[in-house]
């Protein structure tokens, strides 16, 4: 029994290795079909008219099916997220570069630890600690830029794209 | 020859002939039948294997009746649910059956675990029987929480999100983990078929490994309460007639229960929320889990970060594996353990705890209890059980299962004077 490769043993990998690719190769469009559909990916964009918003308002809207949080931010909440330390910050960002416009606070209203819709949208509902977004689930709290504050969630919530069309009309995607 | 055939045992020729070419009732009789040997001196927490088992069974034929009225669509399904509820004959009891159903498969499992905990059932050599067992935990929590979903309420969709989320703390690929589970960038249609389609699978998955778990309970058979290994044939009793009947006693039992809620309290072990159509706009104030998946709900949201909380959570039950090798402590039932029997009940309370705070708000005193309750879950896995084997003292063995029913009351020395004998 010499321990010296033969052929054969070359043809025995190499008949393994086609068939570990082949198997590979029949599984892929198995796993694949489950990855979202060509509809589904085919990005929509949402145009909103928010003209009608007074300063301290808000208006939720659907983009990609997730809830959009667009906020007319006040006087205060503006100076407030801009006297924080960045660096205190569990996400660091400025509230300049989350916004565009300085009153117009666009984020996603999808909680970045697991997923909920985070409370502080309509009159009554609780803005959490920092004025901003309060999270039921599992108790994160955000500023009015939507930046994480206190609680599990890792990240500041989400910006979408978004272009204003014109002064009352935003276009989201 | 045809005399060289081994002919099989039974008597009635039509089965004689079937079981010589397929030995089904050979294999039947050798697993629940008179050719089971089984220790004489079970007691009724051994009951609850079989009763897991009838409760599936439970669940497969409700589920598949369920299916015969389910649209797995998102703007039907909710609909179709309280349709079943309404109209279809007899469908309100059909879903109670399984709603309640599953309640009680995981009380009758949770009970199972528990026994085995008490009694040493893990230890060597029955490692195996545990991890199937543990496998089997996981897929029925998997099962229960598809099926959760299918009703398209507010906690169907928002536990489906918050669920399907755990997965995005994976570093790098998280997000397009996430989104290839749901089939979108959220809980949407997609998501809703390919959940029906697996829940409809997994049970029958879980019936494979139930198999292999039965396969690997025969080979050593059953574990007893005392926890001593079987010396004897005096020892055992064939499975039927003894336990067969015991089990259909228990069983009998055990339906009479269930039936007080599928009938009466229908709702109780559910939350109102599920009534309310899926929105998703708007989370709940207050979302929570079933409460049969509520202590590692309490574990997830004791760790006030997201990667270790979903860390936590899953260790909880990764640990369960590895539960074997963690007790070194060659004496198998507590009921010789005079300190881990303690420890047992500190464990059993604190994890009552854990599921009481993980459908509680999580602020003030519950957090903090929460963080308690969760440490010592881990301490008790990690620190107690390698300790105790170091310092505990176990009491003496019988000698054999017989051994106290015989001496116990009357004289007192008789075990240790035979143990000397020997």
């Amino acid at each position: 029994m010499s321990k010296k490769k033969t052929r054969r043993d070359f043809i025995v990998i190499a008949s393994y290795s086609m068939g570990a690719v082949g198997a590979g190769a029949a599984i892929w469009p198995i796993i694949n079909q489950m990855n979202p559909a060509a509809d589904t990916l085919a990005m929509a964009s949402t145009e909103v008219n928010i003209g009608a918003l007074e300063i301290g308002q808000a208006l939720t809207v659907k983009w990609r099916g997730k809830p959009v949080f667009i906020r007319r931010r006040t006087e205060d909440e503006i100076n407030e997220t801009r006297n924080v330390a960045i660096d205190t910050l569990r996400d660091p960002q400025s509230d300049e570069e989350r916004v565009q416009k300085d009153e117009w606070l666009i984020v996603m209203g999808v909680c970045t630890h697991l997923g909920c819709v985070p409370l502080g949208q309509k009159i009554g509902d609780g803005k959490g600690d920092y004025g901003g977004w309060f999270c039921p689930c599992h108790g994160s709290h955000y500023d009015a830029s939507g930046r994480i504050r206190k609680g599990p969630a890792p990240q500041n919530l989400e910006i979408p794209p978004y272009s204003f069309i014109s002064d009352s009309v935003l276009k989201i995607g | 020859m045809k005399s060289s055939i081994p002919k099989s045992q039974f008597k009635n020729p039509v089965i004689n002939w079937i079981d010589t070419r397929l030995p089904i009732f050979t294999a039947v009789n050798e697993a629940v039948g008179t050719e089971h040997p089984t220790p004489k001196n079970l007691n009724y927490w051994w009951n609850f294997g079989s009763l897991a088992g009838v409760t599936l069974v439970i669940m497969i034929i409700t589920g598949i009746a369920l299916a015969m009225n389910y649209t797995a669509h998102v703007d039907h399904a909710f609909d179709s649910v309280e349709r079943i509820m309404r109209d279809v004959n007899g469908g309100w009891l059909i879903r109670y059956i399984h709603m309640n159903g599953a309640s009680f498969f995981f009380i009758v499992v949770y009970i199972h675990m528990a026994r085995s905990l008490y009694y040493g059932s893990y230890k060597a050599p029955r490692e195996l029987l545990w991890i199937l067992g543990v496998v089997i935990y996981l897929l029925m929590m998997a099962t229960a929480f598809l099926g959760y979903t299918l009703p398209w309420g507010q906690m169907s969709f928002w536990g489906a999100t918050v669920i399907t989320n755990f997965f995005s703390v994976i570093p790098f690929v998280g997000e397009p983990i996430v989104n290839w589970l749901l089939g979108g960038y959220t809980v949407d249609n997609p998501t809703l078929n390919r959940f029906y389609a697996l829940h409809y699978l997994l049970p029958f998955v879980i019936a494979g490994v139930i198999l292999l778990h039965i396969v690997a309970l025969h080979r050593f058979g059953s574990n007893n309460p005392l926890g001593i290994d079987i010396k004897s044939d005096k020892d055992m009793i064939p499975f039927h007639p003894y336990y067969t009947i015991k089990d259909f006693f228990g069983l009998a039992v055990f339906l009479a229960v269930f039936c007080v809620f599928v009938f009466f309290l229908p709702n109780f072990l559910g939350h109102p929320d599920n009534y309310v159509p899926a929105d998703p706009m708007s989370t709940p104030a207050h979302i929570v889990p079933e409460w049969y998946l509520s202590p590692f709900y309490a574990i997830l949201r004791a760790v006030p970060d997201k990667l270790l909380g979903v860390l936590a959570m899953f260790g909880a039950i990764g640990i369960l594996f590895i539960l074997p090798w963690l007790d070194r402590s060659p004496v198998r039932s507590a009921h010789y353990r005079p300190m881990y029997k303690i420890f047992y009940i500190i464990f059993i309370i604190n994890m009552l705890g854990l599921g009481y705070l993980g459908v509680q708000n999580p602020e003030g005193i519950y957090i903090l209890l929460g963080r308690v309750c969760t440490a010592w879950y881990f301490i008790h896995f990690l620190v107690v059980m390698p300790l105790l084997n170091i310092i505990e003292t176990p009491m003496a063995l019988p000698k054999s299962v017989s051994d106290p029913i015989f001496s116990s009351g009357s004289s007192g020395m008789a075990p240790a004077a035979r143990r000397s004998k020997k």
